[in-house]
């Protein structure tokens, strides 16, 4: 029976543990925009250090035209 | 404001004008900003730009390796104003206005927020971010879209605050700042404190029913008694954060209700929980009885839920702005020979200021020099720019249109013509609205009936001589009446009715506005702007013109930054090709005179055509904004401007009248009575000429007669008026710019939909009440069982959940039904 007692703290050490997650979400300003790190998924890690050629994107891939 | 600019930029060139009228039906997109390019002479490789800002700004960005922002989206650039100046930011450095900007500083860091109104899309979002890219000062940046704002960190030793000013200017983002920036409250708002009450209840809930689990199924005398022990002072233990925590706001409110003597639903709502948690204590310590803490933690979850619900908050508006947001940081003051940058709030009394096109008149003033023509459109209503001579008194708020003027001021900031009205008892005051809801009106009989029953029950027990029975009677009617459903219906109904209608582009500050809404019995109307549209209808009389004269004076036109000369140049750009103009001479308020292609052409008032002996007598009679144009001499005719109504008005109106009174308040003058007389109705309500003052006191004396008044209306002007209406509705033309304080910010797209808003809002009314009969049979099942003293554990964690969801899944559906029967043409569902 004493294993259901062991059980019991691991679960509520395992809620607690979510608790506090949540807490460390909120605090860090995860719920206070939640529409600009949907855009920011979308954004190209390649990006060239400062400084360095930055050539190859200088031509675009999309022409724009009026026609 | 930005066409204004625009043409001041744009010089046409001489060389090659000929061929390039042939070429322009197939004008390119500019790269950078995608506006047709009329120039062909700002290219870099393959790629054309409209102009040179646009131009300097993608060489600055591909310079820098930010090449990247060209291929999130097809010409995600800003038109260029101008070129950035630096002086006009080095107020900004200065330390106390520094301080007061800065969200936080020290000596290694700095962090600043700025309001940059032109974040419009994902590229935007991505530059901003890469910031740093373009000045080793700046640390680190992050954009919160929704608010159109960017948050900067940077080494303040490195970089100035005026120099990031600078810089966002030149990549196309130019800060806005105004006066009311500087009050900003440094408290966070409670949203976060909010979700950690939630999840602290969240918590709570989930586990304690979880050790509860044993007691439903009456396992107690099965399994070891040592269990039922550790469940139930755990429980207990994780009960507690949650009753002071999660709940402590209930606590606070009721508290304060009971010192106002009156009965808000929070009361009731306390006296539950204190009647759960000392029912279970007792029942824990004492080890008998049943202990209703899963009952309890749920019941604030759910209610906990319900309020972060309701409190959907529309984060890019302000509700509550007051002239400060409008009026700017800055202003050019003069003294002796030197121009100096100075904020607003240094400006004194007898100060000579410079005031360029565009710009606002920050205090009242009187003209020194230059030619003014003032738009007041957003102050006092009137829809036509005046002209001023020097030696005219100029109020505060007007917006300069054309060359620069110089003026002193003769009053404070606050203390003008139309910021004084703010000092008014009107705008001292906030209206309590949280006590005379729906729900805390049917919340006092509600607890008035519980007292009742539980003190009757308790009695009738003792009584019938079973007098334990009596009091767990006592205290099962009060745990179990506690009002949880009652608390979740107009939550969920409002809620569920302010996201749809945010998706008309109609934005309630919050829920509650909609109840006030459902009672409105008279709705008064602004003119200029709300019901007429500020984009004027051009239209040409008398002889038509030819395709190459209407290309004349598009090319004159364009030269001028008068109002009226935008405006036909908009309504021809169309069609037309800008030519080179040669000996273009503007008179201010009279008209403007050039030569395109060889012909002389005049463009003004019919005075100004007179002093060049272009005869205008065959012109019919004028009404109000007329532009008279003469080519060589010869009269051709007359634009005339006229103030559209907005599409569909005539038909509002007339719905409108059948069900409401309805007035019109216009600060303009008399000239459009006519126009409005058949659309008020049988006995139309028009008043024109009215001050800011009076539009409040108008409101104040319908209130007086009993009425229940909306006001509608988009200015400065209106302010007053909005504030003392029960439902202050401020149109706008675009969601996100300025708006007075109002509790509906309505964007001009959704004014010909108000008559169905408002039936949505008595349709919510009449939902909200129905969830209450709901709540309440289900609260007489329960307190039936509780004053028969039968209630256990089992019967309230079924109950409890099952009310509240039952509750909540009508109140949106029936929400939901009643937006798509409501406004079934405009699209709801997307």
């Amino acid at each position: 029976m004493s294993v259901i007692l062991i059980l019991i703290l691991a679960s509520l050490f395992m809620a607690l543990v979510f608790l506090a997650g949540f807490f460390w979400a909120v605090r860090s300003g995860q719920f206070e925009d939640t529409n600009t790190p949907s855009m920011r998924i979308l954004f190209d890690e390649r990006m060239p250090e400062p400084g360095t050629e930055p050539a190859k994107h200088e031509t675009p891939k999309k022409k724009i035209s009026a026609d | 404001m930005h066409v204004l600019a625009e043409t001041t930029l744009i010089e046409p060139t001489l060389a090659g004008e000929s061929d390039r009228t042939s070429r322009t039906a197939e004008r390119a997109a500019c790269f950078h900003c995608g506006l047709p390019c009329l120039d062909s002479s700002f290219t870099s490789g393959p790629k054309s730009f409209c102009c040179n800002g646009c131009l300097t700004v993608h060489d600055i960005l591909s310079s820098n390796g930010l090449g990247f922002f060209y291929e999130l989206t097809a010409a995600p650039g800003i038109k260029q104003k101008s070129k950035p100046r630096h002086e006009q930011w080095r107020y900004l450095d200065e330390p106390r206005l520094r301080q007061k900007l800065l969200d936080y500083t020290d000596d290694k860091q700095s962090r600043v927020t700025f309001y940059l109104p032109a974040i419009h899309c994902i590229a935007c979002v991505w530059l901003l971010e890469n910031l740093f890219r373009l000045h080793p000062g700046v640390a680190r940046s992050s954009v919160n879209f929704q608010k159109r704002e960017a948050s900067i960190q940077f080494a303040p030793d490195k970089i100035k605050l005026s120099e990031i000013a600078v810089l966002l200017t030149s990549i196309g983002y130019e800060p806005t700042l105004t006066l009311g920036e500087l009050e900003k409250s440094t408290t966070k708002p409670p949203k976060k404190r909010q979700w950690l009450q939630i999840g602290v209840a969240g918590f709570a809930f989930g586990n304690i029913m979880l050790f509860s689990l044993p007691t439903y199924f009456g396992l107690d005398s099965l399994s070891a008694p040592i269990f039922k022990n550790i469940f139930s002072w755990l429980s207990l233990v994780i009960a507690l954060p949650v009753l002071f925590f999660s709940a402590s706001d209930y606590w606070k409110s009721a508290w304060v209700s009971i010192r106002q003597r009156v009965l808000t639903l929070d009361v009731p709502i306390a006296a539950g929980l204190a009647a759960l948690y000392l029912q279970s204590t007792y029942a824990v310590i004492l080890g008998r009885g049943e202990y209703y803490l899963d009952s309890m933690t749920g019941l604030i979850f759910f209610l906990l839920c319900g309020r972060m619900f309701q409190q959907k908050t529309h984060e890019r508006l302000a509700f509550d702005r007051d002239y400060k947001s409008f009026f700017p940081l800055s202003v050019t003051r003069r003294s002796g020979d030197r121009e100096e940058q100075a904020s607003i709030s240094q400006l004194s009394v007898g100060d000579t200021i410079v005031v360029r096109n565009g710009e606002l008149v920050p205090a009242d003033a009187r003209l020194i020099s230059g030619a003014a023509l003032i738009d007041y459109s957003f102050v006092t209503g009137e829809s036509e720019p005046i002209a001023k001579v020097e030696g005219d008194y100029l109020y505060a708020g007007g917006k300069q249109i054309g060359p620069a003027i110089e003026m002193q001021t003769v009053k404070a900031v606050s203390q003008s013509y139309l910021t004084s009205l703010w000092n008014h008892e009107t705008f001292q005051k906030d209206r309590d609205d949280n006590l005379n809801t729906l729900t805390n009106r049917y919340s006092r009989r509600f607890t008035m009936i519980v007292v009742v029953i539980a003190i009757g029950s308790a009695l009738f027990w003792t009584v019938t001589g079973d007098w334990p029975r009596g009091l767990k009677a006592f205290t099962s009617v009060l745990i179990v009446a506690c009002p949880c459903a009652l608390a979740l219906a107009a939550p969920f109904t409002l809620g569920t009715t302010q996201r749809l209608l945010g998706r008309l582009k109609v934005f309630l500050k919050n829920a509650l506005v909609l109840e006030r809404m459902a009672r409105v019995d008279t709705i008064v109307f602004d003119k200029t702007g709300t019901l007429t549209a500020n984009s004027d209808k051009v239209s040409f009389s008398n002889t038509s013109l030819t395709s190459t004269e209407e290309n004349w004076i598009a090319s004159l036109t364009r030269q001028s930054t008068h109002p009226h000369s935008v405006r036909i140049t908009e309504s021809l750009s169309e069609k037309c090709t800008f030519l080179p103009v040669k000996r273009f001479t503007e008179a201010p308020g009279y008209g403007l005179e050039g030569e395109v292609q060889g012909h002389t052409v005049w463009i003004g008032s019919r005075a100004w055509l007179k002093k060049h002996n272009a005869d205008s007598t065959t012109a019919g009679a004028a009404n109000g904004n007329s532009v008279h144009v003469a080519i060589d001499g010869q009269y051709r005719g007359a634009f005339t401007l006229s103030s559209a109504l907005r599409p569909d008005t005539e038909n509002l109106l007339r719905k409108l009248t059948a069900h409401y009174e309805i007035a019109l308040l216009s600060g303009d003058n008399e000239r459009e009575r006519e126009r409005f007389l058949h659309l008020f109705g049988s006995t139309p309500n028009l008043n024109f000429n009215q001050s800011p003052l009076d539009k409040l006191g108008f409101i104040k004396r319908l209130q007086e007669s009993g009425k229940v008044v909306m006001m509608v209306g988009d200015g400065l002007n209106d302010a007053g008026a909005l504030k003392q209406s029960e439902v202050g509705v401020a149109v706008v033309e675009n969601v996100g710019t300025f708006s007075p304080a109002s509790d509906v910010i309505l964007s001009a797209t959704a004014v010909p939909q108000l008559y169905m808003i408002l039936s949505l809002a008595r349709r919510s009314a009449w939902i909200v009440r129905t969830s209450f009969l709901v709540s309440a049979c289900y609260n007489l099942i329960g307190v039936s069982i509780a004053a028969a003293g039968w209630l256990s554990p089992l019967v309230c964690a079924v109950l409890m959940p099952a009310s509240s969801i039952s509750v909540v899944v009508f109140a949106c559906g029936m929400s939901l039904w009643a937006a798509r029967r409501t406004l079934g043409k405009v699209e709801v569902t997307q």
